[in-house]
């Protein structure tokens, strides 16, 4: 049965770092490259080459620009990918329990053998983060590598994600959120990480940390004023007074 | 959202045929012999038909048997299991109407309330998702539930009921689309939850994450021109509702009219389903800068 798990040993999850994050999308394409070569149906493209090209992803990074009333405007990526959430809409909606959330580590997968692809759950999600592959017919979503985080072939600096093992800013974070003194619960706990759309009572279990807020710049005049001869004297001030009288 | 017609199709379908056999299933209508056969058997078709419909939705068909074993949670999967027990149980029920002139009334009553769960249970698939705040309100399943009713009355030629119910189907639809249309904004989801960098100020997306479409910007972020919005909406309430209401008062029940106004009543509901999707918005629009 697709119900959710009412709790779960473990919250393996991401914390992600908005403001480490430099919009490189190696996340993007690391991620991309594993899940397409390893398990479950490859991500596909379709008109790779051609005038429109699209594609299934896992893992995408926006960008955006904030502006504070009072400062200068920032721009923050904005990586996103599945948030593992606690009460996962995705789950409950699939008729065929093809979409389930593992007691043992809280990660949501999707048996893809038994996806019909009616893609409900992909409506379900407020995040966008499942996508209908266009060439398998199946729904295709994060694993959280689930296929390297345990994988004893790999080298222990390799069993964590792919997108967390390639990022070059050191922007993403991976471990168990259930834990309160892992190194993610602290960092989320250190810097104020939040939930995404918590209104959608989702309750997702990887956490954003908001940028930190930016120096402000001296108070500085931006322009000398205007030249100006007021209140000159001496040798100067007799040359301005003669030259005005002309 | 999306409207695929094959979904169009299949609710407007399918919710007409279960009405359908709501009503005979119920007893407010007993035909018998080969009259019963029609009935029963345009009751069935119209289901049947949709059913088709909706499998042209799937991207694996093939495996649509293991979607009836989630009914503990899944509304869709209720959806599949109803509409079996609902043919199944009435069938016994439309065999005795068509071959012994006598209706079995417990298998008609409980394949009829079959029936409108069925309708119920497909509502609730869209009502339950909080991701498309305009969805995800009591006008749905009432659109759905009535639609399905004064659709099956229509058929059946049970005029004073089928004025009284297209009556309630038109306020449904007119609270669904005015009440809907201030259901985003009551959602409380915005750019600022969605990035949860709100309070810092005012937001903008500066660059979408890819250049091209992909299955989230077509499925869920789907836009189309808003400019005919009111226009279809009166198109859907007259045809939907209006008129096959007043050919039900001009005209009496000929098989021309009824045809007629079945016709103007499922073209005028085809017109509201294509709204009720393509006017919804999905939260997800917002990370990609979509405003409702």
């Amino acid at each position: 049965m697709t119900a959710l798990p009412e709790s779960t040993e473990r919250k393996l999850g991401l914390v992600i770092d908005l403001d480490t994050c430099v919009g490189c999308h190696a996340c993007v394409v690391a991620c991309k490259g594993w899940n397409t070569e390893n398990y479950g149906a490859p991500l596909s493209d379709v008109d790779a080459y051609g005038a429109d090209p699209v594609g299934t992803f896992l893992n995408r990074v926006h960008s955006y620009e904030v502006t504070p009333p009072d400062a200068a405007p920032m721009v923050v990526h904005f990586p996103k990918s599945c948030l593992h959430c606690e009460d996962a809409p995705c789950v409950t909606v699939c008729p065929t329990g093809a979409s389930y959330k593992r007691t043992e580590d809280g990660i949501v997968l999707v048996n893809e053998s038994d996806c019909i692809g009616c893609g409900l759950c992909a409506w379900a999600c407020p995040y966008g983060a499942r996508e209908m592959d266009a060439l398998a017919g199946v729904m295709k979503k994060c694993t959280l590598c689930v296929d390297r985080i345990y994988n004893e072939n790999l080298l222990e600096e390799d069993r964590e994600p792919a997108c967390v093992r390639t990022c070059p800013s050191g922007a993403r974070h991976f471990g168990d959120l259930a834990d309160p003194e892992s190194a993610v619960s602290q960092l989320v706990v250190d810097r104020g990480g939040i939930d995404l759309m918590p209104e959608q009572g989702t309750r997702p279990i990887n956490k954003y940390l908001p940028p930190r807020q930016r120096d402000a710049l001296p108070v500085a005049p931006l322009q000398t004023p205007e030249p100006s001869t007021a209140g000159l004297d001496g040798f100067l001030g007799w040359i301005d007074r003669t030259l005005t009288r002309f | 959202m999306h409207p695929a017609p094959s979904i169009i199709a299949f609710t407007v379908l399918s919710g007409l045929g279960l009405g359908l056999l709501a009503f005979l299933g119920l007893g407010v209508a007993t035909p018998t012999g080969l009259a019963a056969f029609f009935w029963f058997g345009l009751g069935y078709a119209l289901t049947l038909a949709g059913l088709a419909f909706s499998a042209f939705h799937l991207g694996h068909p093939e495996r649509a048997l293991k979607a009836f074993s989630q009914w503990r949670t899944s509304w869709l999967s209720r959806e599949a299991v109803l509409v079996t027990a609902a043919l199944i149980v009435m069938a016994p029920h439309a065999a005795g109407l068509v071959f012994w002139g006598r209706p079995l009334i417990w298998f008609g009553a409980i394949g009829g309330m079959l029936c409108l769960q069925t309708v119920l249970a497909t509502s609730m698939i869209y009502a339950q998702l909080r991701s498309v705040p305009r969805w995800s309100h009591w006008t749905t399943p009432a659109v759905f539930l009535l639609a399905a009713v004064s659709g099956g009355a229509l058929l059946l030629g049970l005029t004073i009921a089928a004025q009284l119910l297209l009556a309630w189907l038109g306020l449904a639809l007119v609270l669904h689309w005015v009440l809907g249309d201030r259901r985003f904004a009551a959602s409380g989801s915005d750019l600022g939850t969605a990035t949860g960098l709100g309070a810092r100020g005012s937001l903008r997306q500066l660059e979408p994450p890819h250049t091209g479409q992909n299955y989230l910007l077509k499925e869920m972020a789907y836009v189309v021109a808003r400019k005919h919005a009111l226009k279809l909406r009166v198109i859907a309430l007259v045809l939907g509702c209006l008129v096959p209401s007043a050919l039900l008062w001009v005209a009496p029940y000929t098989v021309i009219s009824a045809i007629a106004a079945a016709l103007m009543h499922v073209l005028g509901m085809a017109v509201a389903r294509w709204l009720f999707f393509a006017e919804a918005e999905h939260v997800v629009g917002l990370y990609y800068g979509r405003r409702p």
